[in-house]
């Protein structure tokens, strides 16, 4: 199974596509808790950086709506693998997203003023685009625990939501 | 919270007696990014009760600059309406969600 996933990342990241593989091996529950929580990881980190490196009010502001959203469904996420008593299983998607994230991290951290606002949010709508895909496609459908699965509707709710806003901040950029 | 007006208001109508107009309160629920009802009318010196039953932080803000309700998760948080009109209304951080209400003075 992991073969098959990591045959298909390796061919979309060499696209320089998101790391989701879509269409390939079915991800567990636990695998399907990791992503999502990893997903948001990123998020936050890039949140994070953004707060710090970001000149034009409304990506600050951004910046902090994805913080704050983002943290508030990771702790959401944590409390229900508790309640549901299962281990988050890292696995190569995780693993695919966490790479590309710390090189854009890095990719970013070169930049400023202007130029660093407009490739951040530029990633944002990007991310967002590739995160709401996934769990469309892959993530959703795949859930079997009801309650993993609405938390994932809820993201997926919020996350759209973060698109349109990134699009619309993308575009003020221009 | 609520029986408290409740009876003074059955009272007073078993009496018979005139009452002045008793301030109401309303429920208005912030559900999954959804603001419900979307439509509601109030009067002047009504309570809100902003019932945000989300994970996420919301924010009741009158686009006319009336008022700006903070709601932090699964909380609720009560505003008296002190001005009337039609108040277009949303939460900040969230732009999808929109209201409307409307306040007879």
């Amino acid at each position: 199974m992991f073969v098959r996933l990591s045959a298909a990342i390796a061919a979309v990241s060499l696209l320089g596509s998101p790391a989701f593989a879509q269409g390939a091996a079915k991800p567990t529950d636990p695998q399907i808790a990791h992503i999502a929580y990893t997903a948001g990881v990123i998020d936050i980190a890039a949140a994070k950086q953004a707060m710090t490196k970001a000149s034009h009010k409304d990506v600050k502001a951004f910046a902090a709506d994805m913080l704050r959203d983002h943290e508030a469904v990771n702790k959401q996420a944590l409390d229900l693998v508790k309640k549901l008593k299962v281990t988050p299983e890292d696995n190569d998607t995780s693993k695919a997203l966490s790479k590309q994230a710390a090189d854009k991290h890095a990719e970013l951290e070169k930049l400023k003023g202007a130029e660093f606002d407009k490739a951040y949010a530029a990633n944002e709508v990007a991310y967002h685009k590739a995160v709401n895909g996934a769990l469309e496609t892959l993530l959703i459908p795949n859930a079997s625990n009801a309650e993993l699965k609405s938390l994932l509707q809820t993201g997926l709710k919020i996350f759209q939501g973060h698109q349109q806003h990134a699009e619309h901040v993308a575009a003020a950029l221009k | 919270m609520k029986p408290g007006w409740i009876v003074p208001i059955a009272a007073s109508l078993m009496a018979g007696m005139s009452v002045p107009a008793v301030a109401a309160t309303l429920q208005i629920t912030m559900d999954n990014l959804v603001i419900s009802p979307a439509e509601a009318s109030a009067k002047v010196g009504d309570t809100i009760e902003w019932i945000n039953k989300d994970i996420f932080v919301h924010t009741a803000t009158a686009r006319n600059g009336d008022w700006d309700i903070n709601m932090p998760a699964k909380k609720t948080v009560t505003s008296v309406l002190k001005k009337a009109g039609t108040i277009e209304y949303y939460c900040r951080f969230h732009p999808n969600m929109k209201a409307k209400l409307t306040v007879a003075p």
